[in-house]
């Protein structure tokens, strides 16, 4: 049996010269492949949802504007007017995490997002864009993040080591929430449905049906680690362009 | 785990920046302006209609109004014209009440004035045949011949005493 987490090996598909060290950053790999294949999804979806822009939508345009309204809504009431000047990045970055989770529920797909290495970089991106947003707007009173008006002063030694601390994890809980949901589901599934093929026809039952129910669950989580991902994007734009 | 073999991080976040890239560019440049514009259409179409479903529907208080004030108007009218001819069906009778009667009475007259005079003249005539009868009477019983003076002043007598 093959270990449970070889299917989060990334391994070239075009082969490409390395000699044993470290991949090239141009190497396409089965990760490549599965970026690829969403943004190509994402691209399909949108053009069979805008194709005809109809007055009385059609199924697929139908799921267009619920996807639309849904993070319009989630930014105007996360941040307010003022942020839907990111509402495309938003909005990407949603589609680009919830069809990366859906994709790797395909059997022998690849889930992109259950690497630290993407979802660190998306965290990031997003921490750095958010506090130089907030000291953009704000210059030098963003750092009253870290000490809220009306606090008494004698609090300033406790209140700004826990303030700072909870702003700079922000990036590490971020990444870690996605990646660690997403390989432990992987994980899991594959393990159970190792017993599936161990335990024979008759044993096999029992862990066939907690593996489906198992695989629903994993879709609802994939569906809801993008929504978590995204609305705590739109937390901490909020913090940086209207303080608290 | 294969998440923390650093060999593969070059190539995954390279591909992550050139595919999220392109995502934004389809995103913000295809997805939204097209769902936007859908959705922006579908709420003035609605905005439109409420509209026009506001003016339309001021626009019929307006000629019920109109309507009613025009109704209003014709029966005051009809009202005016009716009792016009009433009064003017009233004089009419009138006068023609007066006439009549004028007529009658003027007929009640003459009828009157005919019967007196035919009273008259069958009260004369009477007084002639009671003259003459009573001439006869006596010349019948008596044999006498009296005069017409005489019998004319009898038969005076007789009918002043009768009358």
């Amino acid at each position: 049996m093959a270990s449970p987490v070889e299917q989060f090996a990334v391994k070239p598909i075009i082969p490409v010269a390395h000699e044993g060290g470290a991949l090239p950053f141009y190497a396409f790999t089965n990760s490549s492949a599965a970026m690829v294949a969403a943004v190509l999804v994402a691209t399909v979806f949108f053009w069979l949802a805008t194709r005809k822009r109809a007055v009385v939508p059609g199924r697929w345009q139908a799921v267009g504007e619920v996807l639309f309204d849904f993070i319009a809504n989630m930014i105007r009431d996360n941040v307010g007017k003022e942020g839907m000047k990111y509402f495309p990045f938003v909005f990407t970055l949603f589609v680009f995490v919830f069809i990366g989770n859906m994709l790797g529920m395909l059997p022998y797909s690849f889930t992109f997002t259950s690497h630290i290495a993407v979802t660190a970089a998306m965290a990031v991106v997003i921490f750095l864009g958010v506090t130089i947003i907030g000291f953009a707007r704000h210059g030098f009173h963003y750092l009253h993040m870290f000490f809220p008006h009306g606090a008494p002063l004698a609090t300033a030694p406790i209140l700004i080591p826990i303030e700072l601390i909870s702003y700079l994890s922000r990036p590490f809980s971020l990444s870690v929430r996605l990646f660690a949901n997403m390989t432990v589901g992987h994980i899991m599934l594959k393990v159970l449905a190792g017993f599936v093929v161990s335990l024979g026809v008759v044993g096999g039952i029992v862990p066939f049906a907690v593996v489906s129910g198992i695989t629903v669950l994993e879709f609802f989580i994939g569906a809801l680690q993008a929504y978590v991902f995204t609305i705590l994007t739109c937390i901490y734009l909020n913090d940086a362009i209207n303080m608290h | 785990m294969p998440q923390f073999d650093p060999t593969t991080f070059a190539s995954q976040l390279f591909w992550l920046a050139v595919t999220f890239v392109l995502l934004f560019i389809v995103v913000s440049r295809f997805a939204i302006p097209r769902l936007g514009e859908v959705l922006e259409q579908r709420q003035k179409l609605i905005a439109d209609d409420l509209d026009r479903a506001h003016q339309l529907k001021a626009e019929t208080e307006e000629a019920i109004r109109s309507y009613e004030k025009a109704l209003a108007e014709a029966r005051a009218k009809a009202h005016d014209v009716l009792r016009a001819a009433q009064d003017d069906i009233a004089k009419a009778a009138d006068e023609r009440n007066k006439a009549v009667n004028a007529a009658l009475a003027e007929q009640i007259k003459q009828g009157e004035a005919r019967i007196g005079k035919a009273r008259d003249e069958a009260l004369a005539s009477v007084r002639d045949i009671a003259g003459g009868a009573a001439a006869a009477a006596v010349s019948r019983l008596a044999g006498l011949s009296p005069d017409e003076a005489t019998v004319q002043a009898a038969v005076s007598g007789v009918m002043k005493e009768s009358a």
